[in-house]
């Protein structure tokens, strides 16, 4: 007992000694310390926000592609505000007084005594003029902000745009207050926290009379801003702007990676729009009107249009079959304008027959992948049909199909690969087999690939069996190396021997005799190697697909273009490919080509459809 | 068998003026926090200075009405009071009003209440009598584990709001069971987990194993009271570590960084030394290895807690106490401007009325839980000095009024409402001066608030009316 008796006078000396501890600082605090001093006219601190310089992005040799500029708020602090000329200021504002009156309201409202908006992004002119007079009004200060601005109308999808925090993003992220910006979608999304920077502020002691006075506690709780990093992207700028003006009047979307890193080259999504639409107090407008358009050109299609592949997807379906044994080199299959089996035909266009392996991708032969799938299916060694659907699908989505690719950039969509559920529900278990989804064969079907899924498979194809994720920025400031997850490689199914075929018939599509489907899109002095597509519609015209990937040997780059409402792969897709292959890769268009270039420049297939 | 005794002559009024004085200078400091030169009469019912001085009257009323029941009566109905402070717990959570994010608040027409802050009231008095049950002693470990269910249910429940400050005040009865024989270990237990909780946060992990391992050599040494076996520890540690070294530099693919080697010489030695335990029946090393292991699990669960289970806004509190972030714009303005406000008050304080930074609306809560900066910035040094004083007086002499009651009952209460008391003075102004990271609880009798204030004057009255019916005891 004694010994807890003792124990209360440990606690009084813990009371004691807190007690010390607390007058002691406040000691410190309130007489050592002068920081806090205020002089005797009563004044008052400003908080100043330093917003950092967003940070730069560059395309990947270096040209500026986005960047800021100056533009300033207009603050009001109700408390310091002494009557004044509204008309004189609304005038200077280029505004009506009632909404100045209005806006004065609002910031009363919010709190006496801390500042407020009241207008935004006023120009740099409008900012010199302003700054010379504001001594007439106190109570009023400007606060500095920048904007982004785009050295080029192009590239809109890819950059997104930036605009102001929501009360979600601010529950989300403390960071954020209202009046801040933030990135809403693409790159500017995707690279927030590296493109923002961190805020800074400045205290000021302001007098009544609306005069700095100087820093308060000396600049002691000052913080300076830190920029924002700088990006390089992997776009070739030059290679994206192309682009954009071979698409434009036309839906569709164009997707170019180089195979050996998985950095995109361009990301095009058509039709597109001018990025600078969405800057600045002009946004709202704007942006309902694109959003109300019929042709979406918000909607971000290289990444989030679902597409049947066509007959793009013969090489893999080609690939999986010597994988799995079931054809080879010199398999040949009989084509009578198509395939006929139980009562179903599949039709084909005129060609010699029978075709070998390496021809039947050349000349695109809808019958000898009729063959080729269903003997992938029904190979004896899988009990069931389920199982053999199974093994063909895990070859399909090796290549990256079905599932996000996670690339860098948000909102990205999966696309869609079916399973053995989904036909069961729709036909019933055990009620399908090979010759009911044939369609798969040829690329149509259930299948749902985005365009950037179709240009990383041409890349697989390219580096003869694997890919890396594809990504949009290659170095981000500061950083000793981009995210390891991008050099990671992702492995096909199939064995590199295979695709020597494949791509023998790949380069024989664009560069050998009749019956090849895409010989416009053969160069001069680069083995361009390529697939069409022919994609069926049933609103409407046939799409126009191409993949391709160039030189043969040690590939650079690989494309795909998808093409809405166009026709035959051949018609827009192969030349539009062929035109960007040559365009990066050799800088310009070769004279005997240049009629090509015009026809795809001049080509309008959305006003036609219109009318 | 008790005595008759004149209640008015017993009643400890020195407490009482303490009580009245704080209430009073809150009620005072209260009118210049929010002062709004439109309703300036500190009597106008729509402001909330006005609206404290019916709290007050009303508090006084209770404090009252607790003075003529019966003493004996709180002892019975402890428990009563015990189960429908949890009852009311239960019920905010389900029909509460969402304020700020959590359910803190009960509307009863237009009245509305708290019930976390009577939840306190309720454990004094439901440990007080369960600690002065026939036969319980702390040291016991069942009796130990009830009485901490009996703190940390109320606990819970009000964490589930959530109102993180309310629930840690409950931390605070640890003083109340210290004083009732918890026993010391247990204590300096509870102590060293606050330690290394944080010393997790401030030292890496390297660091830290090497910190608690050279804690446990300590003990080892002074368990045994042999400096030279925590020597020898020490060598064999250090050989095992230089071999793993050695080796790296020969074999690099073998990726050993400072931490893992470290990690394995412990473990390595660790091994060794529970061998010679079995051989050389060395008692204490299960002892200390047994804290070495907790240890280190602990930091790793602090962390993985800190990082993964606390809110980001708790986190930056925390940061910005420890000096790692500053962010004057956000977490860190309540505490840039509370010390602002109280700094500027220098020596004898700007004057009544005069604060800026308080007029200006710069602290926020300045009415509630940052009261404080309204009595440094107006009344200064002088006038904090005073506040600290006037607090740490009531406090010593509820120990003096604890320690002179003969029923054990009033005696464990009185450490309830010590604890409680201590608990929200020492966090509500370590906070305002940065001491302690910026937990939002009130400072007893000064802070605006109908609920925190007679829940308090109930908490101090009932302990005022025990106090003045000691004497009714026979010795």
């Amino acid at each position: 007992m004694d010994q807890l008796n003792a124990r209360k006078y440990i606690i009084g000396i813990l009371i004691v000694l807190v007690s010390i501890i607390f007058v002691v600082k406040l000691f410190a605090l309130q007489v050592v310390d002068s920081s806090y001093k205020f002089s005797a006219e009563n004044n008052s601190q400003r908080y100043v926000t330093q917003y950092p310089a967003r940070g730069l992005i560059y395309d990947r040799d270096g040209d500026l592609l986005v960047y800021n500029e100056a533009a300033y708020d207009l603050m009001v602090n109700p408390a310091q505000l002494a009557s004044f000329d509204t008309l004189a200021l609304s005038s200077l504002l280029s505004i009506e007084p009632e909404q100045l009156r209005e806006s004065l309201v609002k910031a009363r409202s919010y709190s006496r005594y801390k500042p407020s908006i009241i207008l935004k992004q006023l120009s740099s002119k409008k900012y010199a003029v302003l700054q010379e007079k504001l001594y007439q009004f106190p109570g009023f200060f400007v606060q500095p902000r920048t904007l982004r601005t785009y050295s080029d109308t192009v590239a809109a999808h890819l950059f997104g745009y930036v605009g102001e925090v929501d009360n979600k993003a601010i529950q989300d992220n403390p960071y954020y207050q209202m009046g801040d910006y933030l990135g809403i979608s693409g790159i500017e999304k995707a690279y927030e926290k590296y493109l923002r920077g961190k805020k800074g502020v400045n205290i000021y002691l302001v007098d009544v009379h609306n005069n700095v006075k100087g820093a308060f506690a000396d600049g002691k709780y000052d913080t300076a801003a830190v920029f924002g990093q700088n990006l390089v992207s992997t776009i070739d700028i030059d290679l994206q702007r192309y682009g954009e003006q071979l698409m434009q009047n036309k839906t569709g979307s164009i997707v170019a990676i180089e195979p050996s890193t998985g950095e995109i080259l361009s990301l095009i999504s058509a039709p597109t729009y001018d990025p600078d639409l969405l800057v600045g107090r002009v946004r709202t407008a704007n942006y309902r009107k694109l959003a109300n358009d019929t042709l979406k050109p918000l909607f971000n299609r290289a990444l989030m249009a679902k597409y049947p592949p066509g007959s793009t997807f013969k090489v893999i379906n080609a690939l999986i079959g010597m994988q799995e044994g079931v054809v080879g080199y010199n398999s040949k299959f009989y084509c009578d304008m198509g395939y006929y089996a139980g009562g179903l035909h599949v039709g084909c266009h005129s060609h010699y027959s029978p075709l070998n392996l390496p021809h039947s991708i050349s000349n695109s032969c809808n019958a000898y992948y009729c063959n080729v799938f269903r003997k992938i299916i029904d190979d004896p060694k899988f009990p069931t049909v389920d199982d053999g659907f199974n093994n063909w699908r895990n070859h399909v989505i090796s290549f990256g199909f079905g599932d996000k690719l996670n690339i860098d950039l948000l909102n990205e969509a999966s696309g869609f690969v079916p399973q053995t559920s989904y036909y069961d529900r729709y036909y019933g278990d055990n009620r399908w087999k090979s010759l009911t989804i044939v369609s798969l064969a040829i690329g149509q079907g259930e299948l749902g690939i985005t365009p950037l899924q179709m240009a990383n498979m041409t890349a697989a194809i390219a580096n003869r069996g694997y890919y890396y994720t594809p990504h949009i920025i290659k170095e981000i400031q500061n950083l000793p190396m981009i995210n390891p997850r991008f050099t990671r490689r992702f492995n096909t199914t199939i064995d590199t021997t295979w695709y020597g075929p494949a791509i023998e018939g790949m380069e024989m599509a664009v560069n050998g005799g009749t019956g090849s489907t895409a010989r416009i899109a053969k160069l001069d002095d680069i083995i361009v190697c390529g697939k069409t597509g022919t994609a069926e519609n049933p609103h409407g015209e046939d799409h126009s697909i191409f993949i391709a990937f160039a030189p043969k040997d040690n590939p650079e780059i690989a494309i795909a273009v998808y093409v809405e409402n166009a026709g035959y792969g051949s018609t827009y897709a192969a030349p539009i490919a062929s035109l960007m292959i040559e365009k990066y890769l050799k800088n310009e268009i070769s004279y005997r080509r240049k009629w090509i270039e015009q026809r795809m420049l001049n080509a309008d297939l959305i006003h036609t459809e219109k009318e | 068998m008790r005595r008759k005794v004149n209640l008015f002559s017993s009643i400890d009024w020195f407490t009482v003026l303490l009580y009245l004085a704080m209430v009073f200078l809150g009620w005072v400091n209260i009118y210049s926090a929010v002062y709004n030169e439109e309703f300036d009469s500190i009597f106008n019912i729509s402001q909330r200075y006005g609206k404290q001085l019916i709290w007050i009257i009303a508090a006084i009323v209770l404090a009252m009405i607790v003075i003529l029941i019966d003493s004996q009566f709180y002892q019975l109905f402890a428990y009563i009071f015990y189960g429908l402070a949890i009852l009311l717990l239960l019920l905010v959570l389900v029909f509460g009003a969402e304020v700020h994010g959590s359910k803190s608040w009960l509307a009863i027409g237009s009245f509305q209440l708290q019930p976390s802050e009577f939840a306190k009231l309720g454990t004094a008095l439901a440990l007080a009598r369960y600690l002065t049950s026939h036969n319980v002693n702390l040291a016991k470990l069942p009796h130990l584990a009830i009485s901490l269910i009996i703190m940390f249910t109320p606990a819970v429940l009000i964490m589930l709001q959530p109102d993180m400050g309310s629930t840690l005040v409950y931390a605070s009865f640890f003083i109340l069971l210290y004083r009732e024989g918890l026993p010391n270990s247990l204590f300096f237990m509870a102590i060293a987990v606050v330690i290394l909780f944080f010393l997790t946060l401030i030292f890496e992990k390297l660091m830290l194993l090497l910190i608690i391992f050279s804690f446990a050599l300590i003990v080892f040494g002074f368990i045994e009271k042999s400096l030279k076996k925590s020597l020898v520890a020490a060598l064999l540690f250090l050989g095992i570590a230089g071999f793993l070294k050695a080796v790296t530099f020969f074999v690099p693919a073998l990726e050993l960084t400072l931490y893992r080697i470290i990690f394995i010489s412990l473990g390595a030695s660790s091994v060794i030394y529970i061998i010679l335990a079995f051989t050389q029946k060395i008692r204490s090393v299960f002892l200390v290895l047994t804290m070495l292991v907790s240890a280190v699990l602990f930091t790793y669960s602090v962390d993985y807690v800190f990082h993964n289970l606390l809110e980001s806004h708790q986190r930056t509190r925390i940061n910005i106490m420890l000096g790692f972030e500053t962010d004057p714009l956000g977490m860190g303005y309540n505490l840039n401007q509370s010390k602002i406000a109280i700094g500027s008050g220098g020596l004898s304080g700007k004057g009544f009325l005069q604060g800026t930074q308080t007029k200006f609306d710069f602290v926020p809560e300045q009415s509630t839980d940052f009261i404080f900066c309204t009595v440094g910035e107006e009344w200064g040094f002088l006038g904090t000095a005073f506040v600290v004083i006037l607090f740490a007086t009531l406090l010593l002499r509820l120990i003096f009024i604890a320690e002179r009651q003969r029923s054990a009952f009033s005696r464990v209460y009185a450490y309830g409402v010590i604890s409680i008391l201590f608990f929200h003075f020492v966090i509500n102004i370590g906070m305002t001066i940065g001491l302690v990271p910026v937990i939002g609880i009130p400072l007893p009798f000064f802070s605006y608030g109908g609920s925190s204030l007679w829940a308090f004057t109930i908490l101090l009255f009932i302990l005022v009316r025990l106090d003045a019916s000691r004497m009714e005891l026979l010795r």
